[in-house]
């Protein structure tokens, strides 16, 4: 469904991406772990088009995305969410929701989706007049996550969705995370630090370090992997 | 009493025409984080295309209602194109670069529209025709507050409620509150960051176009300089809003316009622009950011 070849992508002179290629099929949890800086907020944002690699492709169902503009990959179903949530803080939270329905037409299915929405995360129906900013992060999270899905995506990108939340709030979020993927059939790519975590919830996993692809498997076996237990396991 | 009225309906209308010009330095500002400095110059592009046109109809002898609505809309047409252009030529390139370097660029469009329309035209004072007429329901008050002032103050309210509509309620008003607040959110969703750019200053460059032939109108002379320094004063009521707030810089617009014409009508019109920037001074002294304006803790 996502097919990411040999990608470089640079910030001025400083390369961020050497020849990232990762591979995602319709219906899959993947996810991609690394330490701070590795380069996983880069890759995804190349896939929306914010950044632009400087060689190699990025295709989503068989359609080259790479050198599109973003409103365009948005329109092609890909929705992210991004690192720090990026609510609006001064729009109500039902005008954040609102905006992430942006680009639909089909407004009786946009108010499907709110009701679906206000259904995996009942807290947001009971804020839906505060302003963004005012939220709780946890909130702020549900929100973000929330406003992507009013996009109505094929496939979600989550970059850290467990940042800076405590325990409960973030199980909460992956195990919605999970229904998202087995009940609507969204795909998910999930960039996260805490890999533990991530390895639980995905198929199959990434490992990236200084901006190289260094590890590909399935998520069960990354688990037991001696390496990846002692670099990002903590083990 | 008489006197204080005239005064505060003489700042009323002021304000009103600062306002109308203050919008577009404080949304583009919101938008793009840009002081547009050839902003001001839009304003006297406007007058002048008004004039031109107003000329050329009055030749043909039509009636000065139609002249002033005809030459309104051109001169928002024509000052539109600049506004986008200008955006297009000399910032949109540049919006990677240093923070200085747009600024500079602002500053060089507004000189070369200055001197451009000083060549095109000449350095002199024109007339510019009245076409308001004077409504007879006015005449008992007319000694202090005259028709075509009533059609200032009158027009802008108009506007700022419809601007104000527009930006709570429609899609691309919408997608520029959500393009000030979050630049990379907006693209994200996929909002036509571009277009809500250009939009932005479309409609700041329409506002300023309208500000500039009511004002011609009321003045009833326009020069190539005029633009410098409305868009000053203009840019002031901006800040002493708050810059990138709406209410901001229509509050800063009234507030600076009141103390010009208390200023002058009370002590002397020597004083207008001491106090209009003694005033200024005292606000950024006290509220930095302006009256409305929010702290710079705001976009992440
Ligand atoms: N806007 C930018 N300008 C310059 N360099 C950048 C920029 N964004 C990221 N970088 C650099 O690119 C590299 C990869 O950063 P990236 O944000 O993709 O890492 P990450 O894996 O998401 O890290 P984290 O886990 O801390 O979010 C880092 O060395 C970072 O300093
Ligand atoms: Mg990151």
């Amino acid at each position: 469904m996502l097919e990411i070849s040999n990608i470089n992508a640079f910030y001025g002179n400083i390369q961020a991406l050497h020849n990232v290629s990762i591979n995602i099929k319709q219906g899959e949890i993947i996810t991609l772990i690394g330490a701070n800086g590795a380069g996983k907020t880069t890759t995804l944002m190349s896939i929306s088009g914010i950044v632009n690699p400087k060689s190699g492709e990025i295709r989503f169902n068989g359609e080259v995305i790479s050198g599109k503009k973003p409103d365009k990959i948005v329109q092609m179903g890909l929705a992210h969410v991004p690192e720090g949530r990026h609510i609006f803080p001064y729009l109500t939270v039902m005008e954040n929701l609102d905006l992430g329905a942006y680009l639909r037409k089909d407004k009786e299915n946009v108010k499907k989706d709110l009701e679906h929405v206000f259904d995996l995360f009942p807290r947001l129906r009971e804020r839906k007049n505060q302003q963004g900013g005012t939220l709780s992060g946890g909130e702020q999270q549900m929100l973000a996550i929330s406003r992507a899905l009013m996009a109505r995506p094929k496939m979600l990108l989550l970059d850290e969705p467990s940042l800076g939340l405590a325990p409960l709030i973030v199980k909460q979020i992956f195990d919605i995370i999970k229904r998202i993927n087995q009940e609507d059939g969204t795909t998910i790519f999930l960039v996260e630090q805490n890999a533990n975590l991530a390895l639980k919830v995905a198929h199959r996993g990434y490992v990236m370090e200084n901006g190289h692809i260094t590890l590909e498997d399935d998520a069960q076996k990354l688990l037991v992997n001696e390496e990846v237990k002692k670099a990002y396991l903590g083990i | 009493m008489d006197y204080f009225l005239e005064l505060f309906l003489g700042g009323l209308t002021r304000g009103s025409i600062y306002a109308l010009i203050a919008l577009g330095y404080t949304m583009v500002y919101g938008i793009v984080q840009l002081i547009n400095f050839a902003h001001g110059e839009i304003y006297m592009i406007g007058a002048f295309t008004a004039l031109i046109i107003a000329s050329v109809l009055t030749i043909l002898g039509l009636n000065s209602i139609a002249i002033l609505v005809i030459a309104t809309a051109a001169a928002i047409v024509y000052s539109s194109a600049y506004g986008y252009t200008v955006e297009k030529i000399a910032y949109k390139p540049l919006r990677n670069a240093p923070r200085l370097s747009p600024l500079i660029s602002a500053i060089g469009m507004s000189i070369f529209l200055q001197n451009y329309v000083l060549l095109a035209q000449t350095s002199d004072f024109l007339p510019f025709p009245r076409l308001i007429p004077e409504f007879a329901f006015m005449e008992p008050v007319s000694h202090i507050f005259s028709s075509a002032e009533l059609v200032i103050v009158s027009t802008t309210m108009i506007v700022m409620v419809l601007l104000t509509l527009f930006i709570k309620f429609t899609n691309i008003g919408k997608a520029m509150r959500a393009t000030a607040q979050d630049k990379t959110m907006a693209l994200l969703i996929g909002i036509d960051v571009d277009r809500v750019i250009s939009v932005t200053f479309i409609i700041g460059s329409s506002l300023a176009a309208l500000g500039g032939v009511l004002i011609a109108n009321h003045i009833g002379q326009i020069n190539f300089y005029i633009g410098f320094i409305a868009g000053i004063k203009a840019f002031t009521a901006a800040v002493l809003g708050g810059i990138g707030s709406i209410p901001g810089a229509v509050l800063g617009a009234l507030i600076l316009g009141w103390t010009e014409s208390f200023a002058t009508g009370y002590v002397s019109s020597d004083y207008e622009d001491v106090f209009a920037f003694a005033l200024l001074v005292l606000i950024l002294i006290f509220r930095p950011a302006g009256l409305l304006g929010k702290a710079e803790t705001k976009k992440v």
